[in-house]
């Protein structure tokens, strides 16, 4: 393979009565990803096409995008795993704001609804406050998220319920409620067990299939319903939860 | 015209840190990033944080006083030694505090914060989560920003995120405000403000082969050196000795320290070999590790002539995945190699800028009311070659000092708010600019004269020094900018709205300039010390070159000067490991 045909998705909502797909022939090198082929139209075809990115490397979760199918991150998507076309759009459900660029108000604004930072009640230790090598694993993987958006755009329910609070936030409220260091479970649960929560989930996986991370926001989603079903049965008495 | 007493430009951990700070104090500020916070760059930072906070069984007998003397004495006795004592003071409190706010370090059976050995260092003191540690501290350090946003304790943190700061207004010698371009909507916005902290990271993209985010250009640090700003030992630039071949992507020291080897194509630990790294081996400081395999490489003793072996094999899958689970992920995407079965790849790369804006202790530079800390700020505690470890640390640390010095003296002001004209002015010249630019119609491509540029860099100007090679990269450097004069614009759409051949065409011009400093300082700079090695001037000369070199920006020319280095507690001896 010497050359790959990106079909990328164009609108800018000022200028384009629709959106539609440009293609663009790239000269193909070993070990080219998605984002270098977009860079490559970008500093030599098209010096005007909007897409985010930053570190390059899978960890600033800038590039999330769909592509040929998937939402992933185009900087770690080896086009040799793709074909000769590269089909990429923009994230789902968050309103365009130029080609593969969306405005992400409202997934941040989702983010911050769970209070996403640690409460503790105890006053603060003189050094660190002591956490077990058992605790600690609790929060492996799920500290990974790096709020790419993927887990958001493809979920069913965020299509349906525009204030369907999101995988991506009930994450990082599970991440907060695993942490031993943590006291902010009742308030988070009943933010995250409320109107717009965790129940309207229809667990179909979606979030957990394109997370780039393999974080398992469904699994987070299945224990934050556990959870809030305890404490709706034991609401009389709130020390009988048990995390 | 929007004000905002205090302007960070920059929302890694730096300016995220010297934002809260700031905000401490209950005086209102605004985060001024070109990305999403969390976005930046301080999140690719994976190996850990430096304090001497004894977790480690063997680290017991540490204090901040023998952390300090190894910055000193890694920084090749360069970096100002008040500036580091100061540092390495702070740290176990920085690191705690991180902690209290929520980072989820990793822990040793006791619960308390892991630690590991790193290079350079006397004892395990650089703290970690997994090989994770930049994206916790920067996700840690959000999450107090979203607490405190609109918080009824203290005045508002505002973050505008996808604004590129493009030029600082400075008024009779204070500074006044900044005008930035609104990357959503296409237009330039102007801001004023009492006072400005700068923390926009690395210059590292001005060299081809960095481990850098693609953000991470000279940009930031041109914006303050065009308005008087000097900027400071631009010379010493960071090449880290594990990078992945081929995309350059950062293989944290943390292999090494956990017990990782480098092996030449006859599978030798080919670091015994060396003079300056046989006593340490793996975990000698970076400059000294980056030097011996490209010379090993040189000698034909590498791979295909590119690269050498990490071999983290013995360390087995378990522990791979306890304490190196990115580097795996990493190598299994961009290398299509599993680490648990084959050795890494890796050659040194561009990874680091020690200098930067010239600021005193506590984060204040030569203009009034102009902060600067992290990267892009040299204090100087990195001196001639930074351990690893001590980056995250310093942005913490002198985020919080520049921070509070920022706020206390905005809190000393008579006059604010002052300079509306000026602004008015600057943003009105900012337009006309970005007009001219779009409407540019020459015979080169922006990027191909940035990428050119960026090679020019990391073959002459890399490891090995020479003056020949400097000059000719000085010449490189000229057709560069002569070039650079005849571009054109080819974007189909002439909006500014994430327009990033705009955004590369105000890069490259930074990038150029930028360049310059640094091979200008390396020419006049004729010995050898820390990452600056000159093969024609290969011994370190106190005598001539115990000194800090300063370039400033009058008129379209770069000129240098030097300024003693503080040395307050250790004289210097020769740097042997």
């Amino acid at each position: 393979m010497d050359k790959v045909i990106f079909e990328v998705f164009r609108f800018i909502p000022e200028e384009n009565k629709s959106p539609y797909f440009e293609r663009f022939e790239v000269p193909y090198t070993k070990g080219m990803t998605v984002l270098q082929g977009l860079l490559y139209i970008q500093s030599k075809l098209d010096g005007s096409l909007g897409c985010r990115f930053a570190c390059r490397a899978g960890i600033c979760g800038s590039c999330a995008m769909h592509i040929n199918g998937v939402y992933r991150l185009a900087c770690e998507t080896q086009i040799s795993l793709l074909g000769e076309i590269v089909r990429v759009r923009p994230l789902g459900h968050l309103p365009i704001i130029k080609d593969l660029v969306v405005d992400m108000t409202e997934f941040w604004n989702k983010y911050k609804q769970i209070k996403p930072y640690l409460i503790h009640s105890s006053s603060l230790p003189e050094r660190e406050f002591l956490q077990s090598v058992d605790d600690r694993e609790k929060l492996t993987k799920i500290v990974d998220c790096i709020l790419c958006g993927a887990c958001y755009a493809a979920c069913p329910v965020v299509g349906t319920h525009k204030d369907y609070i999101g995988p991506h936030a009930f994450t990082k409220a599970n991440r907060f409620i695993r942490d031993s260091r943590d006291n902010g479970t009742l308030e988070r649960l009943r933010i995250v067990g409320g109107e717009d929560g965790i129940f309207r989930c229809h667990t179909v996986f979606s979030c957990q299939e394109v997370c780039p991370k393999d974080i398992d926001p469904s699994g987070s989603i299945s224990e934050l319903k556990m959870l809030t079903t305890r404490l709706a049965f034991t609401s009389f008495d709130k020390s009988k939860i048990k995390v | 015209m929007r004000y905002f007493p205090v302007i960070v430009v920059g929302g890694g951990l730096a300016g995220l840190r010297a934002a809260i700070e700031v905000n401490m104090h209950n005086i209102q500020v605004c985060v001024l990033s070109r990305v999403h916070p969390v976005r930046s760059h301080s999140l690719a930072a994976q190996g850990g944080i430096n304090g001497a906070l004894g977790n480690h069984a063997r680290g017991v007998y540490d204090s901040p006083e023998k952390h300090a003397f190894d910055t000193v004495k890694g920084s090749d006795y360069l970096g100002d030694q008040d500036a580091i004592i100061r540092m390495c003071n702070d740290a176990p409190l920085r690191i705690y505090e991180m902690e209290h706010w929520g980072c989820p370090f990793s822990r040793t059976s006791e619960g308390k914060i892991a630690q590991r050995p790193f290079g350079g260092a006397g004892f395990p003191r650089t703290a970690y989560a997994e090989d994770k540690t930049g994206h916790v501290l920067l996700h840690t350090l959000y999450e107090q920003i979203v607490k405190f946003e609109h918080s009824s304790e203290r005045a508002d943190i505002v973050v505008l995120d996808e604004m590129l700061v493009t030029s600082l207004v400075v008024d009779d010698g204070r500074c006044v405000g900044v005008v930035a371009l609104n990357l959503k909507s296409g237009q330039f916005e102007a801001f004023q403000s009492d006072a400005v902290i700068f923390a926009t990271g690395g210059s590292g993209r001005i060299y081809s082969n960095s481990t850098n985010a693609l953000i991470s250009t000279a940009l930031g640090i041109y914006i303050p050196f065009r308005e008087g700003a000097p900027l400071k030992d631009m010379e010493f630039i960071q090449f880290h000795p594990t990078t992945l071949i081929g995309t350059n992507i950062l293989m944290t020291e943390g292999c090494r320290g956990e017990g990782g080897f480098l092996l030449n194509n006859k599978g030798e630990r080919f670091l015994a070999n060396y003079e300056d790294s046989k006593n340490a081996m793996e975990v000698a400081p970076r400059d000294i590790v980056a030097r011996n395999i490209q010379r090993e490489i040189d000698a034909g003793r590498g791979f295909e002539n590119s690269y050498v072996h990490l071999d983290i094999r013995h360390l087995g899958e378990k522990r791979i995945n306890e304490r190196l689970p990115g580097i795996r992920e990493l190598c299994i995407k961009f290398a299509n190699i599993d680490p648990v079965v084959d050795p890494i790849p890796v050659q040194p790369g561009q990874h680091y800028t020690m200098g930067g804006i010239d600021t005193d202790i506590n984060g204040a530079s030569e203009i009034k009311g102009l902060y600067a800390a992290g990267e892009c700020a040299c204090v100087s505690v990195h001196g001639a070659n930074r351990l690893g470890g001590n980056s995250l640390l310093e942005t913490i640390v002198y985020g919080a000092i520049a921070g509070r010095s920022c706020a206390e003296y905005v809190s000393s002001l008579s006059k604010t708010k002052i300079g509306t004209e000026i602004i008015e002015a600057r943003l009105r010249d900012e337009e006309r600019r970005a007009k001219e630019i779009v409407s540019k119609d020459g015979d080169y491509i922006i990027c191909d004269v940035r990428d050119k540029l960026a090679q020019v860099m990391a073959q002459k100007v890399g490891l090995f020094r020479s003056e020949s090679q400097l000059k000719s990269a000085l010449e490189d450097i000229q057709e560069a900018r002569e070039k650079f004069a005849k571009v054109k614009f080819n974007s189909k759409s002439k909006s500014l709205s994430y327009n990033y051949e705009f955004i590369n065409y105000l890069e490259t011009e930074a990038n150029i300039c930028i360049s310059e400093v640094v091979v200008r300082g390396a020419i006049e700079r004729r010995e050898s010390r820390g990452s600056h090695f000159r093969i024609d001037y290969p011994k370190r000369d106190d005598a001539q070159f115990l000194k800090h070199t300063i370039a400033r920006y009058s008129k379209g020319e770069i000129s240098l000067s030097y300024k003693p280095v503080k040395i307050v507690k250790w004289e210097p001896k020769e740097r042997k490991y």
